[in-house]
C-alpha cells in the first residue's frame, strides 16, 4: 500500500518542517514549564467539516469508491501510519504528528443522530447529546468548578458568547483584545459595569498585544489565524487564562467540495496553517498547552451529485500540545463498508471521552459528574 | 456551589416592573416604539400619545397607507436598488467571472488589475443595500414593517459572502421578502423557494435527478416550516430533496426556471404524501403547500415571533394562541403579528424593557435617539460588525438568533458602549447627531437600561 515515493515524501516533509521547530517544542511531552497556568484551546470548526477528506483513511478502496471526483488521491496523501493520511492542506501540522506531539482521533461525534448543524452543534456545546433543556455549556460547567479569581479564565475569541462557555463561568467574550476597552472618559460607565471595567484595567496592565509571534511564527491573515494569535498572546501574559474558544465556518460543502485543490483543500489549509503557527509561536510553552478541534457531525461517506457531501455522522478531532501522546489516529475505526443509516461513517468514540480526558488530565477537574451528567466517559489515552 | 451571580447578565437582564399592575400610558407608547419600531426618537412618544397608541398600531400594520418620500428620494440615489437581479448578474457579476476566465490561461492565481478593478465595482451592489436596509429602519415611518422585515430576512436568511449571492440580495430582499411580509406565510415560502438567492444559497440550483443536494430540503422543514422537532426522518428529507430536482436558476437573466429534464420523476413519498411517477414542478408546489399549513410550522413562526416581539421565553398559551390564528387564516402574517400585540402577554409589565436589544435593534435606536442624520450609513455598518451581527453577515442558514440574551458578553458590551460614546461626540463619520451634553448622552445611550426594549 504505501510505496516509497510515499515514504519519501513524507518523511522529506518531516524532515524540512523539524528542521524548523524549536527544539524544545519537540520534547515538549512531560516538559511543561511553570511559568503559567495550563490552558485548553478548542477550535469548533462550524458547518461540518468533512472528516473523511481531512483524514482520509486511503487504505480502503471503499474510500475511493465511495468519492469518484473528491477523493484525495493517493500521491497527494501526507502518510500518518500506512493505513491514515491526511489531505496536502495539513502539511503544516504534519510534522508535529511525526514528532508525537499531535494526535488525531476518528470516528469520532456526537452519538445523537440529528443531522441538523444547530442542533448537533447545540448538543456538542451543551455536552448533553439529545438533551435540549441544558442551559449552560460544558466547557462553562468546568470552567466553573475550579476556583479563580481572573476575569480572563474562559475566553471566547468572537462577538459572541459561545453556547459551549455559556453559564456561571463568567466567560469573556471579544473579537480583539487591544481594542477590549472602552475609549474616551466617560466616568458614569464604571460604576455601571464594574466586572468589565476592572476586565479591562487587568488587561491593559498586562498589554498583551505588545507580544509578537515568536519562533518565525507567521499566522495566516484569516479569522482564525487573528483569534489564535490573540490567544497566544493572553496566553503569553499570564492574566489567569485557563480555557479558550474560537470557532471557524465555511466547512458545508454540499457543492464544489474539491478534492486535493478546491473549496475544501483552501479552508484546511487556513485552519492547518493557523494552528502550525499558534504551535510555532507558543514554543516550549506549548508544553502548557492542548489544543483540540472539533466539528459538529461528518459528511456523507458518498459524494453527491454536486461534487459535494451532505450531512453525515462521525468526524476526527485534532489534538496538540504538552502531554499529547502523539503520532497516532485514535478511535476503533468502523470501515466503510459498514455505515450508519447505510450512508455515514459510524461513531466509535464519544466525544465527551476526549473532553473527559482534556479535563482531567489538563485542567485537573477530578469529578465530570456536573460536566457530562449522565454519562461515564472512558479514558482513551489520548494524553500522558 | 453558591456562585450563581452572573454580573452581566443580571445587571441587563433585569425584568420589567412585576410589581405595577398595568403600563401607564406614557410606559404604553414607549413599549411600542421599543418593540414594534426601533426605538423611540425624540418627540415620538407624545406624537404617539396624541395620536393614539391603537390608531398608531394600527397604521403599522398597513405600511402601504404610510407616506414614506423623504426615505423614498434618498434612495433614489442609488441606482443598484432599481435594478433587476438579471441586470446586476450582467453588470456586476458575469464580467467579474470573465476576468477570472481570462487569468487563468495564464495564472490561475493572479490578481489582475480588472479582477481588482471589479471587484471594487461591486462594492457598490453591497454598500447600496446595507445603506438602504440602515436609512430605512432609522428613518422610515414603516417602522413596524422595518422590523418585520429584519424578521423574515433573518427567518429565511440568505448569507451575503456565499459566492453570487451577494449580487442576488438586492433583489431577494427588494422582490421576494419585502412584498409578502403581511401577506399569507405559503407566498413568501413560495417566493423563497423561487428566489436565485435562496436556490443558490441552499444549493438547490444544482440539485437533479441523479444528482441529489439535500441541503434546501433539510433546511425548509428545519428553519422555515415545521421546526426541527416535528418528526420528519432523514428519509423525508431525501424525498423531498427528490421534488425539488430541477428548480433552478435560468443563467440567461438570473431568474427561477423549473427544467423538466432535471427533474426526478419516479415515485415518492414525503411525509407520508405520495407522489406518482411522472410527475413535474407541481410537487414541490403541493409539498410546500402542505408544509405552509402544517400545524408543527405554524407553531414554529408562532414561538418566532413571539420570541422577537414579546420575550424570549414566552409563555406557551400565547404561542398557542398565535399558532391557532396563523392556521385560521390561513398563514395571514399580518393577523398573526396583530394576535401579538393585541394580546395581554405583550402588555404585561414584566415584559417593559425587558428584553435585550440584539447589536441592530441597539445601533439604529441610538442613532434614533439622538435624531441623527445618516448621510453615510457605512460606520454604522462597521459597528455592527464590531458588536456581532453584521449586516446580512449570518453564514448558517439559521440566520441570528432571535434571542436577546445571546448577545450579553463583556467584549460586546464594550463595543456597545465604544459606539455610544463616538455616537454621542459625533465622531462617526456621515453621522450627525443633535446632542447637547456628549458625556450625558453617551451614559444615557450606555445604560444597562437603553440595552433593553
Amino acid at each position: 500500500m504505501i510505496d516509497r515515493r510515499f515514504f519519501l515524501k513524507s518523511s522529506g516533509l518531516a524532515l524540512v518542517a523539524g528542521g524548523l521547530l524549536p527544539n524544545v517544542f519537540v520534547k515538549m511531552a512531560g516538559a511543561a514549564t511553570t511559568k503559567g497556568k495550563k490552558v485548553l484551546v478548542a477550535i469548533f470548526q462550524r458547518g461540518a467539516v468533512d472528516g473523511l477528506n481531512v483524514v482520509v483513511p486511503y487504505g480502503e478502496q471503499a474510500y475511493y469508491t465511495a468519492r469518484p471526483t473528491i477523493a484525495i488521491p493517493r500521491e497527494s496523501i501526507l502518510d500518518l501510519d500506512g493505513f491514515f493520511g491526511t489531505h496536502p492542506s495539513l502539511a503544516s501540522v504534519v510534522p508535529y504528528f511525526k514528532d508525537k506531539s499531535l494526535a488525531f482521533v476518528h470516528a469520532v461525534g456526537s452519538p445523537d443522530a440529528t443531522r441538523s448543524h444547530f442542533d448537533a452543534q447545540d448538543f456538542m456545546e451543551s455536552g448533553t447529546p439529545g438533551v435540549k433543556t441544558t442551559e449552560d455549556g460544558f466547557l462553562s460547567r468546568a470552567v466553573a468548578l475550579k476556583k479563580s479569581a481572573s476575569p480572563f479564565r474562559a475566553v471566547a475569541l468572537g462577538s459572541a458568547l459561545p453556547r459551549i462557555l455559556s453559564g456561571n463561568s463568567n466567560a469573556l467574550a471579544m473579537t480583539n483584545i487591544a481594542q477590549f476597552g472602552v475609549r474616551g472618559a466617560v466616568p458614569g460607565f464604571e460604576s455601571m459595569y464594574k466586572d468589565a471595567f476592572e476586565a479591562s484595567r487587568v488587561l491593559k496592565s498586562a498589554d498583551p498585544t505588545k507580544l509578537q509571534p515568536e519562533n518565525g511564527a507567521v499566522y495566516p491573515t484569516n479569522p482564525l489565524g487573528n483569534s489564535l494569535k490573540q490567544i497566544a498572546q493572553l496566553i503569553k501574559s499570564n492574566i489567569g487564562l485557563e480555557v479558550a474558544f474560537t470557532d471557524v465556518g465555511g466547512w458545508d460543502t454540499h457543492a464544489g467540495e474539491g478534492g486535493a485543490q478546491g473549496q475544501l483543500a483552501n479552508n484546511l489549509r487556513q485552519f492547518s496553517d493557523a494552528i502550525a503557527a499558534f504551535t510555532r509561536d507558543l514554543g516550549s510553552r506549548m508544553g502548557d498547552v492542548v489544543l483540540v478541534t472539533m466539528s459538529e457531525f461528518g459528511r456523507t461517506v458518498r459524494e453527491n451529485g454536486n461534487r459535494g457531501t451532505d450531512h453525515g455522522h462521525a468526524n476526527f478531532m485534532m489534538i496538540v500540545g504538552g502531554g499529547v501522546k502523539g503520532g497516532k489516529v485514535y478511535g476503533k475505526w468502523p470501515g466503510l463498508t459498514d455505515l450508519y443509516e447505510n450512508r455515514d461513517l459510524a461513531i466509535t468514540t464519544d466525544f465527551r471521552d476526549i473532553f473527559a480526558e482534556l479535563l482531567t488530565k489538563q485542567l485537573g477537574i477530578a469529578s465530570l459528574k456536573s460536566v457530562f451528567p449522565n454519562y461515564d466517559p472512558k479514558v482513551r489515552g489520548v494524553l500522558a | 456551589m453558591k456562585r450563581l451571580a452572573l454580573p452581566l447578565v443580571a445587571l441587563l437582564l433585569t425584568t420589567g416592573l412585576s410589581p405595577h399592575p398595568k403600563l401607564t400610558e406614557q410606559q404604553r407608547a414607549v413599549h411600542v416604539l421599543n418593540r414594534l419600531a426601533f426605538g423611540p426618537r425624540p418627540g415620538d412618544v407624545d406624537k404617539v400619545l396624541k395620536d393614539g397608541i391603537d390608531v398608531w398600531i394600527d397604521q403599522q400594520l398597513h405600511p402601504d397607507a404610510i407616506p414614506d418620500r423623504a426615505v423614498e428620494a434618498r434612495l433614489q440615489n442609488m441606482p443598484t436598488l432599481q435594478m433587476s437581479n438579471g441586470a446586476i448578474m450582467d453588470t456586476y457579476y458575469k464580467p467579474l467571472v470573465q476576468a477570472r476566465r481570462a487569468r487563468k490561461a495564464e495564472d490561475a492565481t493572479a490578481d489582475t488589475p480588472e479582477l481588482k478593478e471589479m471587484r471594487q465595482k461591486g462594492r457598490e451592489v453591497v454598500e447600496d443595500l446595507v445603506a438602504q436596509r440602515i436609512i430605512r429602519a432609522a428613518e422610515s415611518d414603516r417602522q413596524l414593517n422595518e422590523v418585520m422585515v429584519d424578521f423574515w430576512f433573518n427567518h429565511f436568511n440568505v448569507f451575503i459572502g456565499k459566492g453570487p449571492d451577494r449580487f442576488m440580495l438586492t433583489s431577494y430582499e427588494r422582490d421576494t421578502i419585502r412584498p409578502r411580509i403581511w401577506g399569507h406565510f405559503e407566498d413568501l415560502l413560495t417566493a423563497t423557494a423561487k428566489s436565485p438567492a435562496m436556490l443558490f444559497y441552499l444549493d438547490n440550483a444544482r440539485s437533479h435527478s441523479g444528482a441529489l443536494n439535500e441541503n434546501y430540503a433539510r433546511e425548509i422543514m428545519e428553519l422555515h416550516t415545521l421546526g426541527v422537532d416535528a418528526g420528519y426522518t432523514q428519509k423525508d428529507v431525501t424525498e423531498l430533496a427528490r421534488v425539488f430536482t430541477g428548480w433552478t436558476i435560468d443563467q440567461r437573466d438570473g431568474t427561477f426556471i423549473f427544467r423538466p429534464r432535471l427533474h426526478d420523476s419516479g415515485e415518492k413519498t414525503v411525509l407520508g404524501v405520495h407522489f406518482r411517477a411522472g410527475g413535474g414542478m407541481e410537487e414541490g408546489e403541493r409539498m410546500i403547500h402542505i408544509l405552509a399549513h402544517h400545524p408543527a410550522t405554524a407553531h414554529h413562526i408562532a414561538l418566532q415571533l413571539c420570541q422577537r416581539l414579546v420575550s424570549d421565553d414566552p409563555p406557551k398559551a400565547l404561542v398557542d394562541r398565535v399558532a391557532k390564528k396563523f392556521l385560521a387564516t390561513d398563514g395571514d402574517l399580518r393577523e398573526s403579528v396583530r394576535a401579538i400585540i393585541t394580546s395581554p402577554e405583550f402588555w404585561d409589565p414584566k415584559q417593559y424593557r425587558a428584553k435585550m436589544k440584539s447589536p441592530f435593534e441597539y445601533v439604529i435606536s441610538a442613532v434614533r435617539a439622538v435624531n441623527a442624520t445618516v448621510d453615510n450609513p457605512l460606520p454604522i455598518a462597521r459597528a455592527l460588525q464590531q458588536i456581532g451581527e453584521p449586516l446580512y453577515g449570518a453564514q448558517p442558514p439559521t440566520g441570528y438568533s432571535d434571542r436577546g440574551d445571546v448577545w450579553i458578553n463583556t467584549g460586546a458590551l464594550m463595543n456597545r458602549l465604544n459606539f455610544a460614546v463616538a455616537l454621542a461626540n459625533n465622531q462617526l463619520p456621515g453621522v450627525r447627531a443633535s446632542v447637547a451634553d456628549p458625556k450625558a448622552t453617551a451614559l444615557e445611550l450606555g445604560a444597562p437600561e437603553f440595552q433593553r426594549q
